[in-house]
């Protein structure tokens, strides 16, 4: 069985077990358990969904510090694709980088010109008759979980190249290696979500990530805006702006790669709906299906700081006037051979009931007649999200049926032999 | 282990639940995701066809340790010619329900071609079933 990282993890201390997380958890991986919302680690897909949810700041996303930085000679920060967004237009991408830089950092990686370069590749694999489809990019890591745990079906529709920022990361290093040999590099992703930060520490598709850590966008955001308030810039020069940068937000994918036959879902349960169609083999006539986890999409992610459909704005504004990076310089920089996925995405067994179908067959008889003892009003005060999951978590032996508040009132069971 | 979904007639916001139903129970039971895939399939050609050409009627789902079995039944109108509707691409789905992404006429062939057994029977005027398995 795989060993679970997850970034997203609970304060203890901070947790009142209200079952908020719990009730919006789109995949059902929270329990309260004596009070607290504990998470199951194979059910856990990273979306960052009960760091926005819960009242009392008791989830949280674990990330490297800036103390972390100082291990490497050369120090670089990769934001990611909605960073520039969730600053005013006012302050420049050169202002933002110099800023990151009074921070700390030596370089900053731009990787949406890299999102523009496999944009160009995802168009042509969309005319590649060899490829299955509709396709689906592994850009949202939430989503690729998803379909790892929900949907193992569809792991064939999933495109084997790497994501942008990983592409970014490895052509830094190898051209660093040749300017600097020998010195340290270490690069820093600079997160809106934790679904990136676990597909650093913990990557989906290849043995290593080619960054070293991440930082969460909320946390440096503050540090970012005392500097840039405090302080005229020197350099006005202009750094690069890249069409790429659509890629946070919905239905950037599909513009940059110029895919027409694309749908674009964002919001996790609009997400799962649609793969579930997708598995049924109602959505052949497809040829990409755009997917993120957050509203919005990256915009929406839930280390950002900014209101999703202003960061949307922003991104547009910025972009509206660019022109597409030459097919050229495309053709002749890049082998696209080479930006594949070196592992095989694996589907997560979520356990069944039980690896011999009719003792699993038994269970489930029992799990029908004690839906038959509940209320069915999936109250949430037993730490369940719904009466069935009770149900499921009795006859595995994870909860009781005294657990529910109904069954206590009413002093046990109506049927004895359970 | 049986479980019993009941379809409404033109319904198109429960259906579709008969499907999922299947592939969450078949999922929590283990079941390879293959076959879990053609069971959903099955499940969930059966129940639009009851909700769009028929008066309503329900989808059996039966699960036993060497097999997967779903019925679904309905109240009628029946089909003419079954050989005909048995045909891809044939279809009398109206504009509207085309409309909603329905009527390519794949639905009856999609059941037989993801079943290990299939069996439709109608009379035209009475009820539609259509027994269909999946070896496990
Ligand atoms: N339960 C039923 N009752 C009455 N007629 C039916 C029933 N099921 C199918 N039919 C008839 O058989 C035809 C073919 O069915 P089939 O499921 O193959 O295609 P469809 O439902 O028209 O389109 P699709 O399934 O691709 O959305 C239907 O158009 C309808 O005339
Ligand atoms: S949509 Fe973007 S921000 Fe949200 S989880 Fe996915 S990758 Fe992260
Ligand atoms: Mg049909």
């Amino acid at each position: 069985m795989a060993d679970y990282f997850h970034s997203v993890i609970l304060i203890e201390e901070k947790c009142t077990g209200c079952t908020v997380c719990m009730q919006n958890c789109p995949t059902q991986a929270i329990r309260v358990v004596d009070g607290k919302a504990q998470i199951t680690p194979e059910k856990c897909i990273d979306c960052g969904i009960c760091i926005r949810v819960c009242p009392y700041g008791a989830k949280t996303a674990v990330t490297d510090t800036m103390r972390d930085l100082e291990a490497y000679d050369i120090k670089a920060a990769m934001p990611s694709m909605s960073f520039y967004s969730q600053f005013s237009q006012h302050y420049s991408k050169t202002k933002i980088n110099n800023a990151l830089k009074t921070l700390g950092f030596d370089e900053v990686i731009d990787q949406s010109y890299h999102a523009e370069v496999l944009a160009y590749h995802l168009g042509n694999l969309s005319e590649d008759p060899q490829q299955v489809k509709p396709m689906i990019s592994t850009y949202c890591p939430a989503i690729t979980r998803l379909i790892q745990i929900k949907n193992p079906e569809l792991i064939k529709n999933i495109i084997p190249i790497e994501t942008p920022m990983e592409v970014a990361a490895r052509l830094y290093k190898e051209a660093m290696a040749e300017r600097n040999p020998g010195a340290s590099v270490g690069i820093f992703y600079i997160s809106q979500c934790p679904a990136k930060i676990t597909s650093i520490k913990k990557p989906i598709g290849l043995g290593r990530s080619s960054l070293d850590g991440a930082l969460s966008t909320k946390n440096l955001y503050p540090l970012l805006m005392q500097i840039l308030s405090h302080r005229e810039d020197y350099s006005q020069e202009l750094t690069a702006a890249y069409l790429g940068e659509n890629w946070a937000i919905l239905g950037g994918q599909s513009l940059t790669s110029e895919i027409e036959a694309a749908i674009k879902v964002d919001d996790i349960d609009e997400v799962a709906k649609i793969l579930d169609m997708a598995e049924l083999g109602k959505l052949s006539g497809l040829k990409f299906i755009e997917t993120y986890a957050c509203v919005g999409g990256c915009v929406g992610g839930p280390l950002n700081v900014e209101n999703p459909f202003i960061a949307r704005y922003r991104v547009e504004s910025r972009t509206r006037s660019l022109s597409p990076i030459d097919i050229d310089e495309i053709e002749n920089n890049f082998d696209f051979g080479k930006l594949l996925w070196d592992l095989e995405i694996e589907p997560i067994d979520i356990l069944g009931l039980d690896k011999d179908l009719s003792v699993a067959l038994e269970k489930m008889d029992r799990i029908d007649k004690l839906l038959g003892e509940l209320p069915g009003i999936d109250c949430g005060a037993c730490g369940c999200p719904s009466c069935r999951a009770l149900a499921e978590d009795i006859v595995q032996k994870k909860a009781r049926l005294s657990d529910c508040v109904f069954q206590k009132l009413q002093g046990g069971p109506k049927n004895a032999t359970l | 282990m049986k479980f019993e979904y009941t379809i409404t007639t033109q319904n198109f916001t429960t259906a579709g639940e008969a499907s999922s139903n299947t592939k969450k129970t078949l999922k929590l039971l283990g079941i390879d995701s293959k076959i879990i895939r053609r069971a959903a399939i099955m499940a969930y050609e059966a129940e639009m066809n009851i909700a769009i050409h028929s008066r309503g009627g329900k989808i059996q789902l039966e699960i036993e340790a060497h097999r997967i079995t779903i019925v679904a039944e309905d109240q009628g109108p029946g089909i003419a010619d079954i050989d005909l509707a048995m045909k891809e691409g044939y279809s009398t789905a109206s504009h509207e329900i085309r409309e909603m992404g329905f009527g390519a006429g794949m639905g009856l062939p999609n059941m037989k071609r993801c079943a290990d057994s299939f069996d439709i029977s109608s009379t035209p005027g009475g009820k539609t079933r259509v027994v269909m398995t999946l070896n496990l």
